[in-house]
């Protein structure tokens, strides 16, 4: 069978073999725990609870705090200790709140329903309930995707199982170790359209994935599993629509335009949690790994747990790290300090020996063009990254600046190490910042 | 550990590839074109190699060191140049001519318009127009076997004198008349072939060039139409070769949008035609390529790639 992709992208070292056999192991969490009320894109989440509060594991602790916003659990008992800014892994603060791990695990009560009990309205109910937003980074209230303006056109419910960040690997070993109710998670999706489609896309450097949930699907007639090329970035929501269906969208349109709805494939796993189980969103994987560390591998954490533990998880730092990044090496976030909590988007720590970054000279542009070969919106890097230090805001907009996704291919492939990504970003942000002014 | 550790934007890891290993497969790919010149005319053709990189690395280095700027000599793109320029000049020229020819194209065509990726023609054609324009007779003389002789493209021209015409075949190999760089056929495709590979060059400008240049040829020679040999000796013989790969496809000189590229390669096609066929020499690569360098800001700016998604074509920026 061919291979679905897009034009553009680039190529880095992958990375996965550090961490791609790892089976997942459960990490106990230490201390106190962190949860900071914007884990998901919108209106950041109101506490419920209040100092000197004692929460149970799975109690709701702060709830959505608007439509595009999302319920917080708790993911062990104690007592609320404070309601106070924190760092976050992107290097902001954010108001978090803050509950001293009584270390007994008390759970709440859950519920557990049968699917074929349960109406539509009641499964996007738990689905909301449980506070799941997208787990690839992006943070989008999974129940504010499930319920698009017209559910009649949705086409196809898209598994983004490619994971086109090199070196994470949290996803693949889901799709390895849970595949049954992965594609219970997905059945649970689809069975809110009437005539949706399900696709499970996979990089073909995971085989043994796509065997395995081509296995898993054989009986599902309306499950297709997909392998496309390995290519950065083809787990991006508008080039994986565009690989799995040909369909094509853009800035201003949401993947539901083009009658598709993209989910992470933790985040699939979730649904099936919150639906069946009746279980909350407390705990996702996360993949330690980099030269950086001594045993690179996969963990099943708990939400609010701090980054150090998850370093020494992974058997410490090997010898002096100079870089900490949350999420991939592509797009993920450079920290200061380890001390940020496990957040809903995380995937990953990625710890490198070497900051190759830092030690970079850039030169002048030799107008090679691989930027814009490689940008996956087809725009000219070069171009824009020009506009931008000309703070041409105009011109900037005229060339589709906007329409940039920041996944860092065109700075990735520049020969001449231009920081075109970083110079593209600032400009959005004060496009973005002024058009919210008007 | 330290307390806080190093942050920078995305992305954390870069490509391997850089400005000077691009500037190094250039020079690969054109070692087998020089190789062949220097065994086809000899220790003549070796100086002028020499001279041709020593004196642009050195202008350049010594160029940037008066000036206090950085000096980038490491990024190898003034060795390309002078390269380029001794393979573009014949074996019996003038050494203070090449020099004259070095320091043109690498001080005022590069330099003084702001150094790499600022010049907006090819510093290596720039110099060779200069030197054809300013000392037309020794540039255009050619000596073979000690004996002064026709290149097989001036044998081929419109009008000229019926001269002995060279074969296909010699013309392919390459032991004929002409500049150092531009004989052998072969050699130069399999250098273009090496950068293709490693994917340096894209096939758009070399193929929209050539396939551009041979249709015309075919269908409109004076005197030469439909004759498919005509059509091949014309191809192969004179700089086409060499200047479609290698000088054509400069980056900083040639279309960046993958439209344009198409766009200039055909309008290389075009002008090579009409030089070759209607104008004073026999050679109309040069010139061709200059020209249409000054041309690529404007094939720029209509030829802005439709972005990802987007559903209606505007009209292109105005700018």
């Amino acid at each position: 069978m061919s291979k679905c992709t897009f034009k553009g992208g680039v190529h880095p070292y992958e990375g996965k073999e550090l961490s791609m056999d790892k089976p997942i192991v459960e990490l106990m969490p230490e201390g106190d725990m962190v949860y900071p009320l914007s884990q998901h894109i919108g209106a950041p989440a109101v506490p419920v609870v209040a100092k000197g509060d004692h929460v149970l594991a799975g109690q709701l602790i702060a709830e959505a705090g608007g439509f595009v916003s999302a319920n917080i659990h708790a993911s062990v008992s104690g007592t609320v200790k404070a309601i106070e800014p924190r760092t976050l892994a992107t290097g902001g603060k954010c108001n978090s709140i803050v509950i001293e791990n009584d270390g007994k695990y008390e759970e709440v009560e859950y519920v557990a329903k049968k699917f074929e009990d349960l109406s539509r309205d009641e499964i996007r109910d738990r689905i909301k309930a449980a506070g799941i937003v997208g787990m690839g980074g992006a943070g989008f209230p999974t129940n504010v995707k499930l319920t698009p303006k017209n559910p009649d056109e949705i086409d196809y419910i898209i598994v983004n199982g490619c994971e086109c960040e090199p070196y994470i690997t949290s996803d693949y070993r889901r799709l390895l170790q849970e595949s049954d109710n992965v594609v219970m998670g997905l059945k649970i999706a689809l069975s809110l359209f009437d005539h949706a489609k399900g696709i499970i896309a996979i990089e073909d450097n995971k085989p043994e994935a796509i065997k395995l949930l081509r296995e898993k699907t054989e009986n599902e007639d309306n499950i297709e599993v997909k392998v496309m090329k390995t290519k950065y970035p083809q787990g991006g929501e508008r080039s994986l629509i565009y690989a799995a269906t040909g369909r094509s969208i853009n800035s201003s349109m949401l993947p539901a335009d083009a009658g598709c709805i993209v989910h992470n494939v933790d985040t699939i796993f979730s649904i099936y949690l919150a639906v069946i189980e009746g279980k909350p969103l407390t705990k996702r994987i996360v993949t330690v790994t980099g030269d950086g560390v001594k045993n690179p591998g996969n963990f099943y954490v708990f939400l609010g747990m701090n980054y150090r533990q998850l370093l020494e998880a992974a058997g410490g730092p090997d010898g002096e790290p100079e870089k900490f990044i949350s999420g991939g090496p592509m797009m993920g976030f450079a920290m200061y300090s380890l001390d940020v909590p496990v957040v809903k988007g995380s995937s990953s720590l990625l710890v490198f020996k070497e900051d190759i970054v830092s030690k970079i000279e850039s030169s002048a542009c030799i107008r090679c063009g691989r930027c814009g070969a490689g940008c996956p919106s087809h725009l000219l890097p070069a171009k824009l990254a020009k506009l931008a230090s000309k703070k041409d805001e105009e011109g900037f907009t005229k060339f589709d600046g906007m329409e940039c996704v920041e996944c860092g291919s065109c700075s990735y492939v520049c020969p001449a190490k231009r920081p075109l990504t970083q110079q593209i970003k600032a400009m959005r942000r004060t496009i973005m910042a002024n058009r919210r002014k008007k | 550990m330290s307390e806080l550790f190093n942050v920078s934007a995305n992305p954390h890891v870069r490509s391997k590839d850089t400005t000077q290993t691009i500037m190094r497969d250039v020079l690969i790919a054109l070692a087998p074109a020089a190789i062949f010149g220097i065994y086809n005319f000899g220790l003549d053709a070796l100086l002028r190699i020499v001279i041709g990189i020593v004196t642009c690395v050195a202008a350049e280095a010594i160029y940037q060191y008066f000036m206090h700027k950085k000096v980038t000599v490491g990024d190898l793109s003034a060795a390309v140049t002078g390269l380029l320029i001794a393979m573009n000049v014949p074996p019996t020229l003038n050494v203070g001519y090449e020099i004259l020819g070095c320091l043109f194209g690498i001080i005022i065509v590069k330099q003084l318009f702001g150094g790499l990726g600022q010049n907006f023609m090819n510093p290596a054609l720039a110099a060779r127009c200069f030197l054809l324009i300013a000392f037309t007779s020794p540039m255009t003389t050619f000596m073979y076997d000690g004996v002064s002789s026709a290149t097989p493209l001036a044998v081929l021209k419109p009008g000229a004198e019926p001269g002995e015409a060279t074969s296909l075949l010699t013309l392919f190999i390459g032991s004929h008349s002409g500049v150092i760089g531009e004989t052998s056929a072969i050699c130069l495709i399999i250098g273009a072939c090496y950068l293709l590979i490693r994917k340096v060059i894209s096939i758009k400008i070399p193929a929209t060039y050539i396939i551009s240049f041979a249709l015309l040829i075919f269908f409109f020679a004076p005197g030469h139409a439909f004759d498919a040999e005509y059509m091949l000796k014309e191809v192969c013989g004179g700089g086409l070769l060499l200047g479609a790969f290698f000088m054509a496809t400069d980056y900083v000189t040639s279309p960046i949008t993958p439209m344009g590229k198409i766009v200039f390669g055909i309008f290389l096609g075009f002008l090579t035609f009409i030089f070759r066929m209607f104008g004073g020499s026999a050679e109309g690569v040069s010139y061709a390529i200059i020209f249409s360098n000054c041309l690529v800001p404007l094939i720029e700016k209509y030829t802005v790639p439709k972005s990802f998604g987007k559903k209606k074509v505007k009209a292109a920026p105005a700018k």
